[in-house]
């Protein structure tokens, strides 16, 4: 009996996996008023990217919890998406909003209930990605480039990816170098420092890639997206491959801040742009939209910039920003940028390379 | 067990002088994160003063205390389950034959020698595959969350506890039950009277078990939590990927207490309930 | 309800001990064995048979090139790319590594474990809890307890430095993956061979050195092939769970070398290869079904 059991439920088991069924709930967006909340806030970010503050205030402004959890790479956040796990905000990178868009993943928005979407700075609501910012609305803005301590690499330092892919260069590093675990950021690097761009899609290109880092590894002390910049600051690694943001702030408050420089190699670095989105599994809709509007308003967009140092995508904060943001990302523009596209089917090998590369 | 006279020989010299290191491989760690969970320093690795001020902010760390309580849920509810659900398929096993026990059997045994990665990818799919079924219909609206948790827990811990527990029925004498029946008491009265007191040391220790592998899991647990349900190890262990801080060593030493204070309240409760059963039973 | 005492009526139907009643007798208990066991069995035919079969279906399914898994195609593609030479590379390094923790937990373990066995009932029943306090505290805070032990700043690396040494860099090495699996799983060890040699009748022991062996020739061939099923059990409770170890390397390894349980890992995460994860998962559960059996074959009758 036992066994005719196991088999009927395999037979069950097989039917369960076959039904994909619907997409379950499609959620009401048209109905959110502004300020409305309909429960409590999933929110579902990068770490080191919000002010804590500003959750507080958004919670006792509007008397709900915010619940927040962490993810390092948007491949990672996509699994937990796509797996059915319910989040009410999520920020998704560039090209991370158009898969998801594709996909039928993000809820489209109700801009009646986002007012302050018109203090956001036009080119930011014309991305290719998402032209008109239907599904997504800018969060910050930034690049991707490396912090370098200069007391341990020397004042004659070459502004290039080298510092962390030449195995030479390196290994005179005391403590090595830190890089991104991130897919499309490492590979894109090593790309760039072979002379290809950073959305080249030639299998031959990225096994050269991979080689490099390979070759690499002997001088990298982790692959790291989330401590990279506390690293860096109590001299632990001598360079650091990570976001300018959250290295501009730890860099300052280390014991030596004089030491530290942050570098775009001349090969090319990333120019990202991370938005907030709302996935079709929310379940506070309305709240999502109301966090949405009350992060676009001006002052509370120019204290999450003072706090993260990133770019601030919102024209009406400027007037708010501190001085240092404004003139760190006025400097950034005349850098060789690239913007990371998806590039569809082709896509899965920069992260299967990738962990071809780390193991 | 006698050896007779030992005298002090260098073999016995050396074994004794390789227990000490080992015990104190096996103690030094837990000792050096208790100190530093003293420490002031924000560094977890270098000492400057000894302070209380981590085990202030746990305790008024809601994110700690919120997976505390959730891991203390998780592990009640599959540790009460896992129990009587792996007694029972102990005593099904080993003192019934039915169709289909050695399949019964053979599953039982798998969830021990997964690996904890499959155990959770199962899960995760499962879980994943049942929901959109499920939440389809329109009717339910199923999440992961605590619920998810404690399914994925007492499938495993089952079979844990049913190890023990088979174990300890295996070595008891089965007239003791026969014994009964001839007394006429009623399968279930023989069962609540005799044998139940009888295995009771087995089936504590199962549950203990039970309640370890709970509220050890990080994997399984990752993989099958909602956002919001996470449980104390599942914290800690992402809090050690993003940075380390003295606050997790306070976290740590409250969980390494909490379960030693466990074990020694167990072996109590064994020891008693040991002795009592071997008079019991008349030196049985 | 009281226990009544009183012997029944008697009636000599059921005197006769006929194979008609022995049959009937069987069945009934047949059912109730059934009865008993049908909760758990259902239990974990749901929440365990059924989810093993789906990672099985899945491991034949077609990846979408977002990540999703497609339940159609079905190919053997997952399979194939199992004797991929990475794969093969990964494999053989988390084999090597459970290889060792295996033996250096043995190495370890067995002198403790003989030690244990020879003394007193007390210092042992003392040395047996000591032993278990460790296994039975928290599996997560122990392997971090190292993560704070071989930092570059830690309490280790300074007493390096106080006696004139360098700062040690063990931290994020496969060095410190094996410190931390052997630490981790050493009470695995210790247990059985405790259990096995405590068990064993020493006056075999004490045959043998009558008949003029000297020590060791007593331990080889007498104590050690009798603790040989305590060294199965150990080395299987060890090596099983290290071969797919995910939470060691991951605080320890620092994501530079990678191991099975982080490469399945990763499939579901970051690579969003489900079909690809589900038929790793699966070859993995194989080989330790086949050690288990293996194991079970050499005449072990339990854990």
């Amino acid at each position: 009996m036992i066994k005719k059991a196991l088999v009927l439920v395999a037979a069950l088991a097989v039917l369960a996996a076959a039904c994909g069924g619907g997409d379950g709930d499609t959620v009401a967006a048209g109905d959110c008023a502004v300020d409305q909340v309909d429960g409590d806030l999933n929110f579902y970010n990068w770490s080191e990217y919000m002010d804590p503050d500003l959750i507080t205030a958004f919670e006792e402004q509007y008397g709900v919890s915010v619940t927040e959890s962490f993810y390092e790479s948007n491949e990672a956040m996509l699994s937990q998406i796509q797996g059915g796990v319910s989040y009410d905000l999520i920020v998704p990178s560039d090209y991370m909003v158009n898969i998801m868009i594709q996909e039928g993943l993000l809820v489209e928005f109700n801009k009646d209930a986002i007012p302050n979407f018109a203090n956001m700075d036009p080119q930011f609501t014309s991305q290719p990605y998402d032209d008109g910012a239907k599904f997504s609305a800018a969060y910050q803005y930034g690049t991707t480039g490396l912090g370098v301590n200069t007391a341990l690499v020397g004042e004659d330092y070459p502004n290039s990816w080298a510092l962390i892919f030449d195995p030479e260069l390196t290994a005179n590093f005391a403590g090595g170098v830190s890089v991104l675990n991130d897919p499309r950021e490492t590979m894109g690097a090593a790309l760039e420092y072979l002379g290809y761009s950073l959305n080249d899609t030639n299998i031959d290109h990225l096994d050269e890639a991979t080689a490099l880092i390979q070759a690499a590894k002997a001088n990298i002390a982790t692959f790291d997206s989330d401590q990279y910049d506390e690293s860096l600051a109590t001299g632990e690694v001598a360079v650091a491959h990570g976001y300018s943001g959250n290295m501009i702030v730890s860099m300052g408050d280390a014991d030596n801040p004089e030491d530290f420089v942050y570098v775009l190699p001349e090969e090319g670095a990333t120019l990202w742009i991370d938005n907030m989105a709302i996935p079709t599994n929310a379940s506070s809709v309305c709240t999502a939209h109301t966090f949405i509007n009350f992060l676009l308003d001006a002052e509370n967009g120019a204290a999450l910039t003072n706090w993260n140092y990133y770019g601030s995508p919102n024209a009406a904060s400027v007037p708010y920003l501190d001085q240092d943001v404004i003139d760190f990302y006025a400097d950034t523009s005349s850098a060789k940028l690239e913007v990371i596209k998806d590039q569809g089917d082709y896509e899965i090998n920069y992260t299967d390379k990738f962990a071809e590369a780390k193991s | 067990m006698s050896v007779g006279v030992r005298s002090k020989s260098p073999t016995e010299r050396i074994l004794a002088v390789e227990a000490l290191i080992v015990f104190a491989f096996l103690y030094a760690p837990i000792l050096v994160l208790v100190a530093f969970s003293f420490n002031e320093n924000d560094n977890v690795g270098i000492w400057t003063r000894p302070s209380f001020k981590w085990y202030g902010e746990m305790f008024q760390n809601d994110a700690v205390m919120g997976a505390l309580r959730n891991s203390l849920i998780v592990a009640a509810i599959s540790t009460v389950v896992a129990t009587v659900l792996g007694t029972a398929t102990a005593v099904a096993l080993e003192r019934h034959r039915f169709v289909g026990k050695r399949t019964f059997d053979g599953l039982t045994y798998l969830p021990v020698i997964i690996p904890d990665v499959t155990m959770a990818v199962m899960m995760l799919l499962f879980f994943a595959a049942a929901f959109r079924m499920i939440n389809g219909l329109g009717i339910f609206h199923f999440q992961f969350g605590l619920g998810t948790i404690s399914l994925s827990h007492i499938a495993f811990s089952i079979s844990f506890v049913a190890i023990v527990v088979r174990a300890r029925l295996g070595q008891l004498d089965p007239s003791l039950e026969e014994a009964a029946a001839d007394l006429y008491a009623s399968r279930w009265m023989a069962f609540r009277k005799v044998t139940l007191p009888l295995i009771a040391p087995a089936v504590v220790g199962g549950a203990l078990l039970a309640l370890t592998v709970s509220l050890d899991d990080v994997v399984v647990t990752s993989f099958v939590a909602g956002p919001g349900a996470t449980t104390l190890p599942v914290y800690v262990f992402g809090l050690v990927r993003r940075g380390v801080t003295p606050l997790i060593n306070a976290v740590s030493v409250l969980m390494l207490g909490a379960s030693m204070v466990l074990v020694l309240v167990s072996l109590v409760f064994q020891r008693d309930r040991g002795a009592r059963t071997r008079s019991d039973a008349g030196g049985a | 309800m009281t226990t009544d005492l009183r012997p029944p009526e008697s009636d000599p139907e059921i005197t006769a001990v006929t194979p008609e009643l022995e049959r009937d007798a069987e069945k009934a208990d047949a059912r109730r064995g059934l009865l008993i066991a049908a909760p758990a069995a259902l239990f974990l035919i749901l929440f365990f048979a059924v989810p093993l079969v789906i990672v099985f279906v899945y491991s034949f399914a077609t990846r979408s090139s977002t990540g999703l898994t497609l339940l159609e195609g079905w190919n053997l593609e997952s399979y194939r790319r199992l004797f991929d030479p990475l794969v093969g590379e990964i494999a053989l390094r988390s084999v090597m590594l459970a290889l060792a923790t295996t033996v250096i937990c043995l190495v370890l373990s067995y002198p403790l474990a003989y030690y244990m066995a020879t003394r007193s009932a007390t210092v042992r029943n003392i040395m047996l809890v000591l032993v278990m306090i460790p296994f039975w505290s928290n599996f997560l805070v122990r392997t971090y307890a190292w993560r704070v032990l071989l930092g570059t700043e830690g309490p280790l690396s300074q007493l390096s430095q106080a006696l004139g040494g360098e700062p040690i860099r063990v931290l994020f090495t496969n060095t410190a993956v094996l410190i931390g699996l052997v630490y981790g799983f050493l009470p695995f060890m210790v247990l059985p061979l405790y259990a096995a040699l405590e068990r064993m009748d020493w006056s075999l022991v004490e045959a043998g050195r009558d008949l003029y062996a000297t020590g060791w020739t007593a331990f080889r061939k007498i104590t050690f092939p009798l603790s040989l099923p305590g060294v199965i059990a150990g080395s299987i409770l060890v090596f099983i769970p290290t071969l797919g170890a995910y939470v060691t390397p991951a605080i320890l390894g620092g994501a530079k070398t990678t191991l099975l349980g982080d490469y399945i890992v990763s499939q579901f995460l970051a690579a969003r290869n489900q079909p690809f994860g589900s038929a790793l998962s699966f070859a993995v559960l194989a080989v330790m079904l086949v050690a288990t059996i293996v194991y079970f074959r050499t005449g072990a009758k339990n854990l």
